[in-house]
């Protein structure tokens, strides 16, 4: 058992206990319960409207809860901002800036103490380091309008990198970028994984998910399942949160449809 | 030639006014790439259009248009930033009530009051009417926007660029809104006098919209920005001056002139490296 095993196994991170958000009398999320330790990669799956945005937005700090408890490291998410970086859907993000990557990268460092007009060297250093570990080092500036949807990707994971938090969420990571740049972003949340950091990804890709995640986590509004992705992907499970499209799911995953393991 | 350049410092209120479009053009083109990259060009002009009201009653109790500066610039801000925030009729439809109501009722509260303002120079500017008061309030605005927009540049650029990722950040999101806003106003207002309510929105959209298409990175294209919005101003008071124009149509007038040019600059580097490829 290596290390990244006795962490996860043995330190919860996150615990949502009956975690409820309501916007007016519409239910976003109702009563979703889950514990996920520390250095675990999980995909949180779920329909349009199911509550994967609302939970990451809970998560970030950004809304609060109606009823129920979410705790990181036992404290509220608004007490730990700067534990947790977000990267938000691509859509949520005014492109029309024609940022330097460096710029965008900085901001993983930028604080509401930040006045200074030119970054210390300490600070290029760490934007440097985080671009070069995307892979993205040669960027460092070019216009965020010349990069690929991939490579944009790249550049905020980097200044998620750059902020250093313990927690990492993508929403809808994978959309609007092709196949071969899915693949580049997947190697690199494998490593970033690899130094220990509890990463949670909103996807709408369920399949093969056990090749690529520790756990995944169910939503429609309320938690269908969560756990290991081999086990707790069930054909019931996939019909709980999209209705009969198991479809959805290729032939290559292995789904406990007669709780028969996956073979 | 220098003689001609210099011909103007020969009168007083002809280098107040200089010194005033210069101040009014360099700090409307300063907040311009944050204003076009945001979509706030017409929120600027529901700001520029709302200060007419205040004017109405703030001459009306014996103050210049340039003393309300700073008041009315925060009263529009956060007047405008709640009522957007709060309402449920979507933002540009917001902004197009209070741009047209809030205009209507200055010139309702002007026959009202009686208040005697030339609405001409009121709604186009009229920079040669400047006295050495107003001088030192605008140069007093332009540096005070400088410092403000230097000592939270990058702060404003991450709320821009990625407000959710801002607040998640821990950046006091509602204060930069505001902050910007009232940075926005305060240049709006401190620039009434030299290019008018009409007009002001080219001073700050059109210098900004061509140095984003001459420049690759927003931090230049501020630089340039400025650049533009400095000439736009300057030459457009020489015109106005040689040639007896009109000065803040004039101003805008130069300014559009640039952005043709940088227009039409791209368009000709565009098909330059379109051609290169397709030889190669």
């Amino acid at each position: 058992m290596d290390t990244k095993e006795v962490n996860s196994a043995s330190t919860p991170l996150i615990i949502s206990d009956g975690c409820c958000v309501h916007f007016g009398n519409i239910p976003a999320l109702e009563s979703v319960n889950f514990s996920i330790n520390k250095g675990k990669k999980v995909a949180v799956v779920g329909p349009n409207g199911g509550g994967k945005s609302t939970l990451f937005n809970v998560l970030a700090g950004l809304i609060p809860l109606t009823e129920g408890s979410l705790t990181i490291e036992g404290k509220s998410p608004s007490e730990v901002k700067g534990k947790v970086s977000y990267v938000p859907q691509k859509d949520l993000i005014n492109w029309n800036f024609p940022l330097s990557v460096k710029q965008v990268v900085e901001m993983g460092l930028t604080t509401r103490n930040s006045f200074a007009l030119f970054s210390r060297n300490k600070v290029n250093e760490k934007i440097k380091k985080a671009l070069e570990d995307v892979g993205l080092l040669e960027k460092i500036n070019k216009s965020i309008k010349n990069l690929s949807g991939g490579q944009l990707q790249r550049v905020l994971i980097a200044r998620a990198l750059a902020q250093d938090s313990e927690i990492l969420l993508l929403d809808e990571a994978f959309s609007a970028v092709d196949i071969g740049a899915q693949e580049d972003i997947m190697q690199l949340i494998d490593n970033i994984n690899l130094d220990g950091k509890t990463i949670l990804i909103a996807t709408h890709d369920v399949n093969n998910l056990e090749e690529k995640f520790d756990e995944v986590l169910c939503l429609n509004k309320h938690c269908c399942a969560y756990g290991d992705p081999a086990e707790v992907l069930t054909s019931e499970v996939i019909e709980e949160m999209y209705g009969s499209h198991n479809s959805l799911l290729n032939n290559k995953t292995h789904f406990n449809n007669e709780g028969s393991g996956n073979d | 030639m220098i003689e001609i350049l210099l011909d103007p410092f020969r009168y007083d209120f002809m280098i107040r006014s200089l010194i005033t479009a210069f101040a009014s053009g360099a700090m409307l083109s300063l907040l311009g790439p944050f204003t076009i990259n945001r979509n706030m060009g017409f929120m600027a002009d529901a700001m520029a259009h709302a200060t007419l009201p205040i004017i109405a009653v703030g001459v009306f109790l014996g103050f210049s248009i340039s003393e309300l500066g700073v008041p009315a610039a925060i009263l529009i801000a956060i007047f405008l930033g709640l009522i957007i925030k709060n309402t449920s009729v979507g933002e540009d439809t917001a902004i197009g009530i209070i741009f047209s109501s809030f205009f209507a009722l200055g010139f309702v509260l002007i026959s009202l009051l009686n208040v005697t303002v030339n609405l001409e120079d009121l709604l186009f500017g009229q920079i040669l009417a400047v006295n050495i008061s107003d001088v030192y309030i605008v140069v007093s605005l332009l540096i005070l926007v400088i410092l403000v927009t230097v000592i939270y540049f990058k702060q404003l650029l991450f709320y821009s660029f990625d407000p959710i990722g801002a607040e998640v950040k821990g950046l006091n999101t509602t204060f930069l809104n505001y902050l910007f806003l009232i940075l926005l106003s305060t240049a709006i207002v401190g620039s009434l006098q030299t290019v008018g309510i009409i007009l002001v929105l080219s001073m700050l959209i059109i210098p900004a919209a061509a140095a984003k298409l001459v420049t690759e990175t927003f931090t230049v294209s501020i630089g340039v920005s400025v650049l533009f919005g400095t000439i736009s101003s300057i030459t457009g008071l020489y015109l106005s001056y040689f040639l007896n124009l009109p000065s803040g149509p004039s101003m805008s007038l130069v300014a559009t002139t640039i952005f043709v040019f940088a227009f039409l600059s791209k368009k000709i580097r565009k098909k330059g490296s379109l051609a290169t490829v397709t030889v190669s």
